[in-house]
């Protein structure tokens, strides 16, 4: 599928990385990780397992710290906030992970209310209910909010995922391999939910994939990340028909492109 | 073909002492920081109340049936060493001051280490593999605060009201086996057990199940926490909960023992 057309401001960057390291002992993950992302834009993070995709967004979430480097996200430096500030930066960060992370212990309704409960305490019960049924209908799953999520498929617990950070409308939108286990059908729809949230909540959102299909259908710049930094940014053309030989054999793009 | 160079490592002692020293200090940094964040808003009365619901009420059943047993087997197995002396009318007495010093304390705290330890090890640990503890973060909830804070305090707290409510029921257990044999009346048994019984048997119990309730909820939060290693991790925190808990709890009942003891005498 083409990914529509998005208005993307090139004078604001949301989020701002430069000079980021970040090691797990005498493994160096990142290796002097630099990017700018716009208002509004999609960028992919293209990577083979390991290579530290997953620890990248985890560093702008602040769940990690890094080594060395700024983090500048929404005009914040996130290594620098304390874990006050970090709480309240979060609220507009939504992160949809990989193994969708919905709590066992709780129904459907109870996950999309947990983050709206304990941080928009003004609201009342009607209003609440109100938003978990919009965030429901937003990824077209309403029928499922009585469920426990031991009920729900792979595909629907990630789209629930999606709908418990919407909740909160967050201004960058995290998603940790959003296709990944998924069959090709349902990994479509996740792709066209990704676009849906860009274009309806104007989001700017970092995708963590190794599914070129989805990287193709849902960004409107690829980061490809090889030994610790970018080797490449920029379209899904550009970088597959005129990039480094490494990138074009290492993703097989004739086999998808055939 | 590159060959796999083996990397030495460093260790002070040994890597299993290294390991074991580390594992000490890490979760004596862990309970400070219980300590630290229990007397910091926000302060989490909902959840609280549901694990107080799910360590204590749900652990009642079990309590009264082994409670029942441990009095009735107790009182059986002491009869025949106090008739050779022509000593049962001594039986209330021996049952009361063994259940109340050591058996209840003891048995609920093992069984507690068994049901509640492991189900809270496994529980965090399973979260922590699903990454549903990194989703808390970032729905900029502390989930120190929302998942081990609470845990601990309703393992510190209601471990000793379980320990209460075994006491009476092993002495119902008791009384019902020496009613049997003896005939001897209610009234009587809690006369004569009793009697031998001091302010100091009831608190040293309480105190030493505050302490058997925060080893349960302490070693179970930790090893949960700080799970790794996917579902093989899990199980493995749910075992080392309940291994470490009651290797804990006896350790400290041979300390808490010898300091009551200490105090008797004067």
């Amino acid at each position: 599928m083409k990914k529509k057309e998005i208005h993307i401001d090139r004078n604001k960057v949301v989020i701002s990385i430069h000079d980021l390291y970040k090691s797990f002992g005498s493994n160096h993950v990142l290796r002097g990780i630099d990017l700018d992302i716009y208002q509004g834009e999609n960028v992919v993070v293209l990577g083979r397992s390991g290579t530290g995709k997953s620890v990248l967004i985890k560093l702008i979430a602040g769940l990690l710290r890094p080594d060395r480097g700024t983090i500048n996200v929404l005009g914040k430096d996130v290594a620098a906030l304390s874990y006050r500030e970090l709480e309240q930066f979060r609220l507009k960060i939504g992160f949809s992970f990989q193994s969708s992370a919905l709590y066992d212990s709780m129904t459907v309704r109870e996950n999309l209310e947990f983050p709206l409960l304990r941080n928009s305490k003004h609201l009342s019960r009607q209003q609440v209910t109100q938003a978990v049924e919009a965030a429901l209908d937003a990824v077209g799953l309403s029928q499922t909010i009585n469920q426990w999520p031991a009920e729900l498929s792979g595909g629907q617990r990630k789209r629930i995922g999606i709908a418990r950070t919407l909740i909160m409308q967050p201004a960058v939108m995290l998603y940790d391999e959003p296709t990944a286990g998924l069959d090709p059908i349902t990994s479509t729809e996740i792709n066209d939910l990704i676009n849906k949230v860009q274009e309806e909540f104007n989001t700017t959102s970092i995708i963590i994939t190794h599914d070129l299909t989805c990287a193709k259908s849902t960004g409107n710049r690829i980061a490809v990340l090889l030994d610790g930094h970018f080797v490449q940014v920029g379209s899904f053309d550009t970088i597959f028909e005129n990039g480094d030989e490494r990138v074009k054999s290492f993703y097989n793009y004739n086999f998808i492109t055939q | 073909m590159k060959i796999k160079q083996k990397q030495s490592r460093q260790y002070i002692l040994s890597k299993k002492l290294d390991d074991f020293f580390f594992d000490v200090y890490a979760l004596g940094q862990f309970s400070m920081r219980f300590f630290k964040e229990l007397f910091l808003p926000p302060y989490e009365w909902k959840e609280m109340i549901r694990q107080s619901y799910s360590i204590g009420v749900k652990s009642l059943p079990l309590i009264s049936v082994t409670g029942f047993i441990t009095g009735i087997v107790f009182t059986k197995q002491s009869r025949p060493s106090l008739s050779e002396f022509g000593a049962t009318s001594w039986l209330p007495s021996l049952v009361t001051i063994a259940i109340l010093r050591a058996l209840a304390p003891l048995v609920t705290a093992l069984i507690c280490a068994g049901k509640v330890g492991s189900n809270i090890g496994a529980e965090l640990g399973s979260m922590k593999v699903t990454e549903q503890i990194d989703a808390m973060e970032v729905s900029a909830t502390n989930p120190f605060k929302f998942l081990v804070v609470t845990r601990i305090l309703a393992t510190t707290y209601m471990v000793p009201l379980l320990m209460l409510y075994m006491a009476i029921i092993a002495l119902m257990g008791a009384y019902v086996n020496i009613h049997t044999n003896e005939q001897t009346s209610f009234t009587t048994f809690i006369q004569n057990g009793f009697h031998t019984i001091s302010f100091l048997d009831i608190i040293s119990s309480v105190l030493k199940s505050v302490i058997f309730g925060f080893t349960i909820g302490v070693i179970g939060c930790y090893q949960g926490y700080n799970t790794t290693q996917g579902t093989q991790g899990v199980g493995r925190a749910a075992n080392t909960s309940v291994v470490t808990a009651m290797f804990l709890i006896f350790i400290e009942e041979v300390i808490i023992v010898q300091i009551t003891n200490w105090f008797r005498v004067f």
